[in-house]
Formats: structure tokens, C-alpha cells, sequence
């Protein structure tokens, strides 16, 4: 494990459970709603400024926290052109299925590869500190299972270019 | 039963607010959704004897009013209803208040005399209503300006004539809510000398901006405070008064009430409750009132491991409980016994579904 991992992560904890101080709050702009003022952006005096956290210019963290809502945005590190194949594949994947994932948005923020929305009403149901556990342990794991992919493709590549070519020789 | 006294009312749901009667017998919690449950005392437990179904949307605050025995309810349903016992039935029967509003009815407190309550709200007002015994409902008048989001938290002064209100805009104000017919004329020396009503007695901004969770008045309400976002409590002697700041080192504390003249309970998203004291010159927090339980040096956990851990995830230990009686955030604090002019009990509810009454 490489030695800026940890201070990446730690700063990504910490604003984190910081951010996700949520209340219960209806909409100040439609009777009767109660929606995720990150999302709805209409009443500017919820929100609070967003925050980035970036380990480099290809591994940051965006988060933006409002009075009810909050919004986490993560940019996967992709070193080539096969990693930047296997994070849009893998992300695809599990947006798809983002209703089974509870807090995963369906859509990624521009600019980033995956997004999460946390609401109030998850930080009722689950643990806070559990969240936040949860999201930084994707963030590793998240590299760890591109990497784990690409080994394996170059691996496989391999394999098939040595039944091709021994044909030929 | 030794205190704190931890009442696991809820499992899994949160307790949005609660509010006890006068012998502190009977309490009114909402599960949070459109019900008011009241909960009995039974020996050293509670049990559920009535449910309240009027609101059809979340109920976000209730009180008790110890002596006329009323409960006033208010919902994101734009809603509140005042239930009175009918003690031929036993049932509790609703009212509804016209309050004129279009938005939720955020926070909802009676007076100190119970001759009107307050009602904050998401149309950016304040709502004071009282009953009109000609029609035989209740009235309610508006306090508009200045303000300019949803107001939080509302606490009454104990002369029944000014209100604080905490608000989503970063402002903790102070108003009169002074009502002809109801209301003897009065004046504060600290507050104001004339007040009639809608008057701006003060207003207080938080230290490093952040919304205003919560407002409390000090016994003789002389003294007010408020928790903002920022994480800090902060105190004001008045329009003209100093204005003290205790940092606390936490997350942002939600809900304060005064124990004291010179002390504040308050607590929050750290789960923990904080006492807070006037020592000398100078606010500052004195105690965790909840010590937690002392954690015992865990030997399976190898030095090699803690390093792994602190190196993958940031955090030596993966625990799932939290060291606290309380296991979510802390909503409301509430004075449960006072002796005096000292409150000697309060109790807290949380999004972990626990009431706890806890002894100072």
C-alpha cells in the first residue's frame, strides 16, 4: 500500500463524516416535497461548498454537502487506455444496478466516474459511521478489483496470442 | 433504576421529537412519520397506549403543555392540531390551527403561560397562535421579517411575551411575540422597553456561519443561546450585551436547552451530550456527560494488523457500536426535572430511536 494512500484517506474520512451531519428537511420551494437540496440546488442558503480532495490529477474526490443531502463523487485512477476501458465497464455495471446499491447515483457527476448520494433518510436507516466506512473501503477496493481485471486480461491476452502463434511455429 | 436511564423505544426508526407530560408519566414521541405515539410508564419501562393519527405527513415537533394538559403537534404537512383530552373517553381529540402556511411547520413550542403557542415554519414566518374563544379556534398572527429561510428551532422567553427563533439563514433572532388581549403590556429591561409585536429585540449570527439548530433562553432569560453548524455555542447578554463563543472541538452539536443560569446541556452529531459553563469570564465546556464505556485494550488485535487497518482504511479499529450510550445523532434535549432553578434531570432522543434520561 502506497504511503499517500493513507493521508488521502484519512482527509476523505474526516470531511466525510463531517458532511454527513444531515437533517430532516422539506423543500423551502415546492409544498408538501421533501427532496435532497444537493440535487434540487434551488434554495442556495442549504448548500454548503463543495470540497475536492485529490491524491493526483487522476485520483480525486468530490464532496458536497448540503443541510439534508450530500454528494460524493470519486475520479478512479486510470493510468492507460485499459484501465480507462475496465473503470467506464465497471462503473457502467454497478450504475445500472444503482437501486440495488441504495446510496449510488445513477448518473456520475461530470468529471467524475461514479457519484453516491446520501440522504437523511439513509444516514436514519444505516449507521453514519458505517457510511463513511463503506465509501472509503470502495475506494480501495475499487482500485484494487481494476487492477486485479487488468492483470487478468493481459494474463488471458497472453495466453491466447501463445495458442495462436504456436501454429505458426 | 440507575441513570442514565436508556429506554430503547424504537428499534430501527428514528424518534424525530418528544415531549413528557407533567408528572412525567405519559410521553408523546413521534416514530418519524405522521403518527404521535403516546407512551405510558409502566414500572421502569414504557409501554404504547394511544397512537395519534391526524397529520398526514412527518410529524416534526411536539409539546406537552404541563398544566392545561394540550398537546400541540406540527407536521410537514403545513399542519399542527392541538389534542385535548376528553376524560369522559379517554381519547385525545384534535383541533386543527389555521395557520396560513404553505410550507412545513418545522418546530412547535407553548408558551411559558399556555395561552399561545409558536409555530416555526418553511414559509420563511413564524406563526403565533392563540385561541379565539369567540369562534372557538385558534388564530394565528405572522412574524415575516426579517426572515429569510426556514426557521429551525423557536424557544420561548419565560415572560410569555418574546420568542427566540433559529433560523437556516445563519440567524438566531429575537422577537415579541406580544398579543393584545392576551399579553399585559410589558418590557424587558435586557430585551427592550417597548414591544409591540413583530419587534427585532436582536440578532446574533454564528461564528463561522452555519445554520442556527437550535435557540434556549436561560431561566431568568436574561441570557441567550444557540448552536449553530459551525459546531460552536454561542451566548448573548442582550441586544447591547457581550457575546461569548465556546468552541467545541466535535461535530455541529443540534440541540441545546439551559440547566442552569450558568450552564447549557447540548448535544448532537457526536451522540454524546456536553455540559457547557460559565467559569469566570469565559463559556466553555466542562464535561462529556456521557463517559462512554472504558474500552478494554483488545488483545487479538496484532500490531501488524492495526497497521494494515490504518493503512487501507484510516482507523485502527473497525467497531460497530459507537462508544456512547446514544448510537445516532442526538435531536433534542429537553429539561426532564427541575428542582428550583436548576433543571437536576434532562432527557435526549435521537435517530437511534433511544430516549435517555440522564442525571446531572
Amino acid at each position: 500500500m502506497s504511503n499517500t494512500l493513507r493521508p488521502y484517506l484519512t482527509a476523505v474520512r474526516a470531511t466525510l463524516t463531517a458532511a454527513m451531519c444531515l437533517e430532516n428537511f422539506s423543500s423551502q420551494v415546492v409544498e408538501r416535497h421533501n427532496k435532497p437540496e444537493i440535487e434540487a440546488q434551488t434554495t442556495k442558503e442549504s448548500l454548503l461548498t463543495p470540497v475536492v480532495i485529490s491524491r493526483n490529477e487522476n485520483e480525486k474526490v468530490l464532496i458536497e454537502p448540503s443541510i439534508n443531502s450530500l454528494r460524493i463523487s470519486i475520479k478512479i485512477k486510470q493510468a492507460d487506455d485499459l484501465e480507462r476501458v475496465l473503470a467506464h465497464m465497471f462503473t457502467r455495471f454497478l450504475m445500472m444496478r444503482a437501486e440495488n446499491f441504495v446510496i449510488l447515483r445513477r448518473k456520475a457527476i461530470q468529471g467524475y466516474d461514479i457519484s453516491f448520494l446520501i440522504t437523511n433518510f439513509h444516514t436514519e436507516a444505516m449507521f453514519k459511521h458505517k457510511l463513511v466506512d463503506f465509501i472509503i473501503q470502495f475506494m480501495e477496493e475499487v482500485d484494487k478489483e481494476i487492477s486485479e481485471m487488468k492483470l487478468s486480461i493481459n494474463a488471458r491476452a497472453r495466453i491466447v496470442a501463445e495458442s495462436y502463434l504456436s501454429q505458426f511455429s | 433504576m440507575s441513570f442514565p436511564e436508556v429506554h430503547q423505544l424504537l428499534h430501527g426508526i428514528p424518534i424525530t421529537c418528544h415531549a413528557f407530560n407533567k408528572d412525567r408519566t405519559q410521553v408523546a414521541v413521534s416514530p418519524n412519520n405522521h403518527e404521535v405515539h403516546i407512551y405510558r410508564k409502566a414500572g421502569t419501562s414504557w409501554t404504547l397506549s394511544q397512537i395519534l393519527e391526524e397529520h398526514d405527513k412527518l410529524v416534526t415537533s411536539i409539546d406537552w403543555a404541563p398544566e392545561t394538559n394540550k398537546i400541540v403537534s406540527c407536521a410537514q404537512d403545513r399542519n399542527a392540531y392541538v389534542w385535548t383530552l376528553d376524560a369522559a373517553s379517554g381519547q385525545w381529540k384534535p383541533q386543527l390551527v389555521l395557520l396560513r402556511i404553505n410550507r412545513a411547520a418545522t418546530f412547535v413550542r407553548w408558551s411559558p403561560r399556555e395561552d399561545k403557542f409558536a409555530v416555526a415554519t418553511g414559509s420563511r414566518l413564524i406563526a403565533i397562535a392563540h385561541f379565539d374563544v369567540d369562534n372557538d379556534w385558534y388564530i394565528t398572527k405572522h412574524i415575516r421579517k426579517p426572515i429569510r429561510s426556514t426557521v429551525l428551532s423557536i424557544e420561548w422567553h419565560p415572560e410569555n411575551i418574546l420568542i427566540a427563533a433559529g433560523c437556516a439563514d445563519m440567524k438566531a433572532r429575537v422577537f415579541s411575540a406580544y398579543v393584545k388581549g392576551i399579553d399585559a403590556k410589558a418590557a424587558n429591561p435586557v430585551w427592550g422597553e417597548k414591544l409591540p409585536f413583530g419587534t427585532v429585540c436582536g440578532e446574533f449570527g454564528t461564528t463561522n456561519g452555519g445554520w442556527v439548530h437550535d435557540v434556549a433562553f436561560s431561566p431568568s432569560g436574561n441570557v441567550l443561546a444557540w448552536v449553530g453548524h459551525d459546531g460552536n455555542v454561542s451566548f448573548s447578554y442582550g441586544p447591547q450585551g457581550p457575546v461569548f463563543t465556546a468552541l467545541s472541538t466535535g461535530l455541529p452539536l443540534v440541540s441545546l436547552s439551559f440547566v442552569a443560569e450558568d450552564a447549557v446541556v447540548a448535544a448532537g452529531h457526536d451522540c454524546i451530550p456536553f455540559l457547557f459553563k460559565m467559569t469566570g469570564q469565559q463559556w466553555e465546556i466542562v464535561d462529556r456527560i456521557d463517559k462512554g464505556n472504558a474500552k478494554s485494550a483488545s488483545t487479538e488485535n496484532s500490531a501488524m494488523d492495526m497497521f494494515k487497518k490504518m493503512a487501507s482504511r484510516a482507523q485502527t479499529t473497525a467497531d460497530v457500536e459507537l462508544n456512547s450510550r446514544h448510537q445516532n445523532t442526538i435531536t433534542s434535549v429537553r429539561p426532564y426535572l427541575t428542582q428550583g432553578d436548576r433543571v437536576t434531570m434532562f432527557s435526549t432522543s435521537g435517530v437511534d430511536g433511544k430516549l435517555i434520561i440522564w442525571r446531572l
